[in-house]
């Protein structure tokens, strides 16, 4: 294999590897306040991805508006989640509430498939062409580096991850809610104590992991061609081997590994495999490839790469 | 006659189907430092949770006259009580410095840099870990940050739920010392619940004994100190 080769899987792999990223955080968001997995956070994101197609295909928006307003109505949605859903269990009873998310996954998806039917249907790109401002690269799709085409829409990719990882840092570290919201996460008893509203610090969690989740989705949509109902199902898989790598409970964590799982994906299964084995195995090999992160973390490494361990001090 | 800043009366408090209190009554009053005392599981800890609404009550809970048994913890936190409960209960990955600022989440004044200041005059220790992570506290170092978490509300009413547990008794000496510190000088209520009944006692004015979830004996410290009772089950003579 050739150095621009190698390269142009690099940069494949760190564009599907943020946008696990982008959903893997969605996933921690959820898990370091309430250490639960919300298996329906994919099929939220799917529909937050609906948002923007009704938005802007259907309704003409432009689209940066439209997946502004995507987001806010997914965050809404979350929300609502937490609050019918969630919020009446029992938190320190784990099993309903994943029954629920479970539950809801396959309501979402079967609802998105009645609605909309599994054919995929036109998304608009959303970065097509480096803009005409930029001297010397304006209107085209790609540069090249080392030989490899970098394109603009993995550029895009990687600077709207680096806006959430920003927005998200400020966030929680610089506003009062952000401050509950990891109090919450730390120490759900101490933050009662402390006059936090629990209830309503969660329901925020779960806003911003739901907003988060639909730009994830609506960064899908364009690289696989469209969007239909199934359109997060495999996605989902590789955010929780990426979230389950880094540490189920480090924001930081979840964007590395989500990198790694979509950098190995591209690097090692797509090159190595497609270049032994055929083409068709490619996809089994990919999800397959997640499940054995999954489950090689979960055996070897339970609290990750970045996750904290278990420490009691009396 | 001091007023009285907490009645509570008839007080019923479950988990789910345990019932842990059954029918207390006693009554705090401004200025006083109250220590509950009693053997593991009497329902000491139970009891200042329930204050705090953290568990099924019934009966009647009153602060200032005001009844808080149906407000919610935030409400009641709001209200003027401080709560530092068992085991410390800091926020152990957020820094010294974030556990004070969520200690002062209920509060929209502009005090709050100044009492910051104040919590780390009194417990410089925390000043020097102030970006620290709580978590890498030692055990005295977390329960003085508790403390101080606590008092970052500006409580009228401050519940403590054994605070010298775990401690070398030194810190137990300077934590109490402190304690009574702010008792004296700036005249903040305390409701202590302890098992170093000696060391309670002698900072308390007025004690209470819980057995099996109900006031077994009541009266000044120093007659709790010298009740034969008492010295027999808690204070080891």
């Amino acid at each position: 294999m050739t150095f621009s080769t190698f390269l142009t899987f690099v940069f494949a792999g760190l564009q599907d590897g943020a946008i696990y990223a982008t959903v893997a955080i969605a996933l921690v968001l959820i898990f370091k306040a309430t250490t639960l997995i919300n298996f329906a956070q994919g099929e939220l994101a799917m529909l937050g991805a609906f948002f923007v197609y009704i938005l802007s295909v259907e309704q003409g928006w432009p689209v940066w508006p439209a997946i502004f307003a995507a987001m806010l109505l997914s965050a809404g949605l979350g929300a609502a989640v937490e609050r019918t859903l969630v919020r009446p269990f029992d938190p320190t009873d784990h099993l309903p509430v994943v029954l629920i998310t479970l539950g809801l996954f396959l309501f979402v998806n079967a609802l998105a498939g009645d609605i909309w039917n599994y054919q995929l249907r036109p998304f608009p790109v959303i970065f097509d062409r480096f803009p005409d401002w930029m001297p010397g690269i304006g209107g085209d799709r790609f540069i090249e580096i080392g030989g490899a085409r970098l394109f603009y829409d993995t550029i895009g990719v990687w600077f709207t991850l680096g806006c959430m990882l920003l927005f998200l840092n400020v966030l929680l570290t610089r506003t009062q809610v952000g401050l509950a919201f990891r109090a919450v996460s730390s120490n759900v008893e101490s933050a009662r104590l402390a006059g936090v509203n629990t209830g309503r610090t969660l329901g925020f969690g779960w806003a911003l992991a739901a907003a988060f989740g639909a730009l994830g989705a609506t960064l899908v949509a364009p690289s696989l061609g469209g969007i239909q109902p199934n359109l997060m199902v495999a996605i989902l898989i590789y955010a929780l081997a990426g979230a389950a790598l880094g540490g189920l409970d480090s924001l930081g964590g979840a964007v590395m590994g989500g990198l790694i799982v979509g950098l190995i994906q591209s690097v090692v299964v797509s090159w190595f495999f497609v270049t032994v084995l055929e083409q068709r195995w490619m996809s089994v090999l990919q999800l397959g490839f997640a499940f054995a992160v999954i489950l090689g973390v979960l055996v070897f490494r339970p609290s990750g790469l970045f996750g904290t361990r278990i420490i009691e001090r009396v | 006659m001091s007023d009285t800043i907490l009645n509570v009366s008839d007080l019923h408090a479950s988990y789910g189907p345990l019932s842990v209190l059954r029918g207390l009554n006693f009554e705090v009053n401004e200025g006083q430092v109250v220590v509950i005392l009693g053997a593991n599981g009497a329902g000491k800890t139970t009891t200042l949770r329930s204050i705090c609404q953290m568990c099924d009550t019934e009966g009647s809970i009153t602060l200032r006259g005001t009844d808080i048994s149906s407000k919610g913890t935030a409400d009641i936190i709001r209200l003027g009580v401080g709560h530092v409960p068992q085991g410390r209960g800091t926020f152990a990955e957020l820094s010294v410095i974030d556990n004070l600022l969520i200690g002062s989440y209920t509060r929209s004044d502009d005090g709050v840099q100044a009492d910051i200041d104040r919590w780390f005059e009194m417990f410089p220790i925390l000043a020097e870990r102030r970006d620290q992570l709580a978590g890498s506290l030692s055990g005295g170092e977390q329960q003085m940050l508790a403390v101080a978490r606590a008092l970052m509300s500006r409580p009228e009413l401050l519940l403590l739920d054994e605070p010298s547990l775990g401690l070398a008794p030194i810190i137990v000496e300077q934590l109490f010392e402190t304690l009574q510190r702010l008792n004296k000088e700036d005249g903040l209520t305390m409701l202590l619940v302890e098992q170093n009944a000696n060391l309670a006692l002698s900072m308390a004015d007025h004690g209470y004994v819980i057995e099996s979830g109900l006031i077994a004996l009541e009266g000044s410290a120093q007659a709790l100190m010298t009740d034969p009772a008492v010295q027999a089950a808690y204070l080891g003579a």
